[in-house]
């Protein structure tokens, strides 16, 4: 189908963008890659009455390195972040994700900002923020503020961010030596969007995973979240394949599983545990987690 | 809601420079098909599924459906129309040809597109290669295993093309 009629206005900066915001209110959604805005147009799920493109706005893709931090502007498609060095050796665990989301022809087009801002329940992006701990840049007419992953996705589609906000930048702690990590996802067919899905962080200290335990999951309810009672679990111990199985047991328990037309919770559940197993085990398998840096 | 304004658009398709006056809602596959008069660009889904409607923008594959013409000022874009014509045929369009890539056609504009920038980058393809990079796009008839074949086979023929 066709999108309703609407009004395009394409933004010269952040502040214009904020500002085109404020104008138009509720009738005003920006655009970024469009990859998920343009198919809700078309099924007329949404009817902006004015689209504020901000693909036109300088500086606002592009990554940069800075005190031990990756800052990833929000524009930033994910076919750039594929592409990058810096993702590739600063945040092997994005590098190792991205791949899994779409194809390349959406690739090409859908950004990072866009992603964490649709909030898609089974999108694989906000289960890696989670994971990685990353922090969001916001501005609106007040200024800006930084919101951290864990406090941002609050349900399906919904998040921190206010109707006058841009999202500006995506701020994550580049990966230490000492830390692994694994992604794991089930989908029907390549490229759709995953049932459950699954991102672990571990921080070691010596032989032992250390207080710094991130693991998150997707697909399952209406937004991403962390497992933290298998969090709680891991911490302090040595990572065998008996904690993996409790591990990943625990996880499957303690979150969100909901029912809909593509699995049962009962599914969903089952297919969880594997996924934080699967992800559990390349983060044990020290030569496959890119991560620890030799 | 105010008048609708039109927009003034300038881009290039297959080199060739284009000035159109669009609606915004129009999209980039429209405007090829209805106002530029490139139908090989055809339309499925038009919510970014099915892959027949796949353009290069500055040389890569996007959804020509998701994107608007009002958005694609100043870009390079390049259709099916572009990458070859029964005079010069590509050499994906010979293989599809020689290995039946196709029944009813509907989806083959949009495999070769993406089939072309994916060449480029990946000249010598295995067969799982192939699979991954039209795992976007979707074929009602053939089962695919010919689409595959094509592939291989225009890798094939632009390696032995080349001096
Ligand atoms: C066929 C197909 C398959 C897909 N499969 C997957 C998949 O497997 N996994 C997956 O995760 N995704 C998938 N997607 C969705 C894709 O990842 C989208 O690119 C992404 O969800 C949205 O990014 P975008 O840049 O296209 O945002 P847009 O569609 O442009 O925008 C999405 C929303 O975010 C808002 N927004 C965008 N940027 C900002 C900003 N900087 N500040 C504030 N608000 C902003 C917009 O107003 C809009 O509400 C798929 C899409 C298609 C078409
Ligand atoms: S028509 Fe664009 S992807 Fe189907
Ligand atoms: S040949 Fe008919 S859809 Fe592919």
């Amino acid at each position: 189908m066709k999108p309703a009629p609407f009004q395009y206005v394409a933004a010269k900066s952040v502040d214009d963008a904020i500002a085109l915001l404020s104008k138009y209110g509720a009738d005003a959604k920006l655009i970024a890659g469009g990859q998920s805005l343009v198919p809700m147009m078309n099924f007329r799920l949404a009817r902006p009455e004015w689209l504020i493109d901000i693909n036109r706005i300088d500086g606002l893709a592009g990554i940069t390195q800075q005190n031990g931090m990756l800052r990833i502007g929000s524009l930033t498609r994910y076919s750039e972040l594929e592409a990058s060095e810096a993702v590739q050796r600063g945040v092997p665990l994005l590098r190792q994700m991205l791949p899994h989301i779409a194809h390349e022809a959406i690739r090409n087009r859908g950004t990072i900002g866009g992603s964490i801002c649709h909030a898609d329940p089974a999108a694989e992006m906000p289960v890696a923020m989670l994971a990685l701990d990353a922090t969001f840049e916001l501005r609106g007419p007040s200024g800006a503020r930084r919101v951290a992953a864990d406090d941002f996705f609050l349900g399906q589609m919904t998040t921190g961010i206010e109707a006058d906000e841009v999202l500006v930048a995506i701020k994550i702690p580049e990966t230490k030596n000492d830390e692994r990590h694994g992604f794991s996802e089930f989908a029907r067919r390549r490229g759709d969007f995953a049932l459950a899905s699954a991102a672990v962080v571990l921080r070691f200290n010596g032989g032992m995973i250390s207080d710094h335990v991130r693991i998150a999951v997707g697909g399952l309810s209406e937004r991403a979240e962390r497992a933290r009672k298998a969090e709680a679990l891991l911490a302090g111990k040595t990572l065998t394949p008996t904690l993996i199985e409790e591990a990943a047991h625990t996880a499957s328990g303690e979150v969100q599983a909901g029912q809909d037309l593509h699995a049962t919770e009962a599914y969903r559940r089952s297919l969880i545990a594997t996924q934080v197993k699967q992800a559990l085990a390349v983060a044990a398998d020290r030569t496959s987690s890119t991560g620890a840096k030799k | 809601m105010s008048e609708l304004k039109q927009h003034d658009v300038a881009f290039t398709v297959n080199g060739k420079a284009e000035t159109l006056s669009v609606s915004p809602r129009t999209s980039l596959a429209d405007a090829l098909r209805d106002t530029l008069g490139l139908t090989g660009t055809h339309i499925g889904c038009e919510h970014g599924v099915c892959g027949a409607c796949t353009v290069l923008l500055d040389g890569k594959p996007v959804r020509s459906c998701l994107l608007f013409a009002v958005q694609a000022e100043g870009a390079a874009i390049t259709t099916i129309e572009g990458i070859g014509d029964a005079q010069s045929p590509h050499p994906l369009q010979r293989a599809f040809n020689e290995c039946h890539g196709l029944h009813c056609g509907f989806c083959t504009p949009g495999m070769i597109v993406t089939l072309s920038a994916f060449l480029k980058e990946h000249p010598q393809p295995t067969s799982a290669d192939v699979r991954e990079a039209i795992s976007g796009n979707l074929c009602m008839c053939t089962g695919y295993q010919n689409i595959v074949r094509s592939a291989l086979r225009a890798a094939e023929l632009i390696e032995g093309a080349k001096p």
